[in-house]
């Protein structure tokens, strides 16, 4: 089943298919290591519900939605 | 003299070791033109000393942020002798990829394995040798908190210094190999240095790049348009990054070796901790929590509480020189005692002094006394407090704490356009702006930077706390009327509010633009380093005493002048200041601050409020201790005058002839207006665009103006309040007006260019 990441539940895991958004906001990411075919472990939701903290490639990573809502991946069950 | 560079990415372990080679030789800078530090030292265990220059901690070399273009600039224009990358062995993946795009550049590199014994102690091992070999560039395993490995790697470092290296690309081996040859052969043929470095970027379309060698354009579009890839289509940015995590995770992660012991979905220390600091209901009042042990530490005067426990005052010590130090009632926080003690050490040096001068001419005794180590000592007592602050705030970041901040209150903040991490700079407003204004540096946008430092001194400082509590206990004594604590409290939240509408306003006006993108690591929590913090301060501490001697010096001694000598040079004692330059200066100007209702409407003693003002854009305190030395020149002996300056406030109230909504206008005024020099100075210090930091003290004076007035009219004449808003409504629809206006040209403009182009 594909999803987009800010659709993700806690504790979901999900492999990256696509990443899109806004040339400076995608350029970051990639550079973050959120490439297509990484791995990424949905880990919490900030107080207010966003941002949200991911982990990847074995490090914490906290984005706005917005930014996760440009990332498309594949869960895995 | 070698110059090495020290490259890595955010909390791998780099300012450790840069302290641990350089030592004490270290200094701070700024890059020019950026506010981004420059710290650069000399490492002497080498045949002959070495520079090393420690840059900004970065992820990659695209030009994201000012770090990585200062960082890419340095590497490629300055040419280093050799490149010192450090890697946080505990999170090998990520820490290569900036590798990979370093090793493109035609420059010795050696590979620093930092926190190599963390790795062990999880139980995973990670082998420097075959990671050597597959990079192709030495590595060594160091560990830079204990000083482990550190000589090996500097010897190892020189040597390769002494030699070429050529650039290679770990793209290779991939698809993409044939086209970035290409467009390197290309650039090689018109003698471009670096050109695989280039050629890599060019294929990105990095936006520098493009900008830098536009002629190639053309070229290497038609290399480009041959070149088709089945998953990614034509995406290079995609491809390249993609390229180098593929080759990464292929090649150089086969040294590291997992203990497969070790349960994954165990939590670590980091994850418990976590647990309780981003907690969903807990996370927000822990974080308010250690807000107020840190201001609680730094400036309370009941610390702890514990004052009324003891029941007898065994600390405020009457009669000796170190009265009230300790405290006065309650028991002092350390900050409040370090400061005691710094005003303990400037009065003794003080009283030194014009024991020294007991025969020299009274302007003499006044402008070193009151003149210039009263200036002096004004802004001097309060480095222990700044520092203190300054220090308790770099524990937060250090630990790792501090990103997790922004992460919970990001959201609140998105909503005025700015990002979670602009909280702590204007929170620390509430104790002091400069230690304030210097924290925006960990703000990645330009605009939000501005922004934050411009309205960090909204959030009233300790120093503007006696102007509020003067002025409120004056209004009490004077009308009768009112709650001291209620009329401060009030003006606390004015503050604030004038700090969330004017970061509305220029969020709408001269600082558009999305909030900007919030892409962040969290960091493994650490425990500070001592001799890492201890450097700050000292690095701070000269700073600040630096500037106390130059800008602060210079003007305290000028509003001296201006307020001891009359028109016609003659020097004036304290109590006849009314016949001054500066009072003369003020009953010029008074006729301006009528708006604000301490202009023309007051009597003849109108102008010692425009005098105070005017005294405390040098500091705040001057506010206070202005109208002490006023009230002596009004006259009248002021009866029961304490420090707090009540009676004396009192006393020009009546004076005056002031109305309590003018008072009010007054101590807004000082709140929002132009906040003192050492904050003016670190402004100055932290805008490198000096058109911004010109706009900025003239966005305080108009801010002020305007505040002022509104709570003078309104207070005075409630249906203003109509007026007030009808302007109001006026300047939003304007505002909205305008944008609209540019977006329907800007719509218009970029389809009349893509007419063009489909042409």
């Amino acid at each position: 089943m594909q999803k987009k990441l800010s659709e993700f539940k806690i504790g979901e895991r999900g492999i990256i298919l696509k990443v899109e958004g806004e040339g400076k906001v995608r350029r970051r990411l990639f550079d973050m290591g959120v490439t297509p075919g990484a791995e990424v472990l949905m880990r919490k939701k900030a107080p207010l519900g966003d941002p949200i903290e991911i982990n990847i490639r074995s490090y914490e990573l906290t984005l706005r939605k917005v930014e996760a809502s440009c990332i498309t991946l594949e869960v895995i069950e | 003299m070698k110059k090495f560079a020290l490259v890595g990415n955010p909390n791998c372990g780099k300012t450790t070791l840069f302290n641990n080679l350089t030592g004490s030789t270290a200094h701070t800078g700024n890059w020019p033109g950026v506010t981004v530090d420059r710290r650069e030292g000399e490492y002497k265990k080498c045949p002959e000393p070495v520079t090393i220059v420690d840059l900004p901690g970065i992820y990659s070399l695209s030009p994201y942020t000012p770090e990585e273009v200062v960082s890419r600039n340095f590497i490629l224009d300055e040419k280093p002798d050799c490149i010192i990358n450090i890697i946080d062995a505990t999170n090998l993946e990520r820490n290569l990829y900036l590798s990979t795009q370093i090793l493109e550049i035609d420059v010795p590199i050696i590979i620093a394995l930092n926190m190599i014994d963390e790795v062990k102690k999880s139980g995973d091992t990670i082998d420097a040798d075959v990671l050597e070999k597959k990079i192709g560039v030495p590595v060594v395993a160091i560990s830079a908190l204990k000083g482990e490995g550190t000589t090996e790697l500097m010897d190892r470092a020189y040597e390769i210094a002494e030699q070429k290296r050529d650039g290679f690309t770990v793209l290779e081996q991939s698809k993409l190999s044939h086209l970035i040859n290409d467009v390197a052969i290309a650039l090689k043929g018109q003698n471009i240095e670096n050109p695989l470095f280039h050629a890599v970027k060019l294929v990105e379309s990095d936006e520098l790049e493009v900008a830098a060698h536009e002629p190639l354009l053309g070229m290497i579009d038609n290399f480009k348009s041959t070149f088709e890839d089945d998953i990614f289509g034509v995406d290079f940015e995609a491809l390249i990054a993609d390229g180098r995590y593929k080759y990464i995770s292929k090649n150089y992660s086969t040294a590291l070796t997992r203990n497969n012991k070790t349960d994954k979905s165990k939590l670590t220390k980091s994850d418990k901790i976590d647990r309780v600091l981003t907690h969903r209901i807990w996370g927000i009042p822990m974080f308010l929590l250690i807000l107020f042990t840190i201001f609680h530490l730094v400036f309370s005067e009941n610390f702890l509480f514990i004052g009324a426990a003891l029941g007898k005052d065994w600390v405020s010590l009457p009669g000796t020189a170190f009265e009230g130090v300790f405290g006065a009632g309650g028991i002092n926080s350390p900050g409040a005692i370090l400061q005691g003690l710094m005003e303990v050490l400037m009065n003794w040096i003080t009283e030194g002094v014009a024991g020294l001068l007991v025969n020299a001419p009274a302007w003499v005794t006044g402008l070193l006394c009151d003149g210039i180590l009263g200036g002096l000592s004004a802004v001097l007592s309060f480095i222990p407090q700044i520092l203190l602050l300054l220090m308790l705030f770099s524990i937060l970041e250090d630990t790792g704490y501090m990103a997790r901040v922004a992460f919970i209150l990001d959201r609140i903040l998105r909503r005025f356009g700015l990002s979670g991490r602009a909280f702590m700079p204007m929170i620390m407003g509430f104790g002091c702006s400069v230690p304030a204004m210097i924290n925006t540096r960990t703000l990645a946008d330009e605009n939000e930077r501005v922004t934050t430092v411009r309205v960090i001194p909204f959030f009233s400082c300790g120093a503007k706390l006696p102007i509020l509590t003067a002025i409120s206990g004056g209004i009490v004594m004077s009308f009768g009327v009112g709650n001291a604590d209620i009329i401060t409290y009030s003006m606390y939240v004015v503050g604030i509010v004038t700090a969330i509408l004017t970061v509305i306003l220029m969020k709408t006006t001269t600082m558009k633009g999305e909030a900007a993108p919030f892409i962040m690591e969290l960091p493994n929590y650490r425990l500070p380093q001592f001799k890492s913090l201890m450097l700050l301060m000292w690095d701070k501490a000269k700073h600040f005493i630096q500037k106390a001697f130059t800008i602060i010096l210079a003007s305290t001694i000028v509003i001296w002048f201006v307020s001891h000598f009359s028109f016609d040079w003659k020097f004036l004692q304290d109590a006849e200041m009314n016949n001054s330059i500066l009072a003369g200066f003020g009953k010029l100007v008074q006729p301006l601050f009528t708006p604000l209702g301490f202009g023309s409407q007051l009597n003849e003693w109108g102008w010692v409020f425009i005098v105070s003002a005017i005294t405390g854009l040098i500091a705040k305190e001057n506010v206070v201790a202005t109208f002490g030395t006023l009230a002596a020149c009004i006259g009248a002996s002021v009866v029961g005058g304490g420090a707090d300056g009540v009676a004396e406030t009192a006393l020009m109230i009546q004076a005056s002839g002031i109305t309590i909504p003018a008072l009010i206008a007054f101590i807004a005024f000082n709140m929002t207006t132009i906040p003192c020099m050492a904050a003016v100075a670190t402004a100055r210090a932290e805008m490198p665009n000096k058109k911004k930091f010109k706009w900025t003290l003239v966005f305080w004076i108009c801010t002020s103006y305007i505040v002022a007035t509104i709570i003078y009219l309104v207070g005075s004449w409630w249906w203003t309040i109509f007026i007030v808003l009808a302007v109001v409504a006026m300047v939003i629809a304007g505002i909205i007006l305008y944008n609209s206006k540019k977006k329907l040209f800007n719509f218009k403009f970029k389809k009349k260019k893509s007419k063009q182009s489909d042409k």
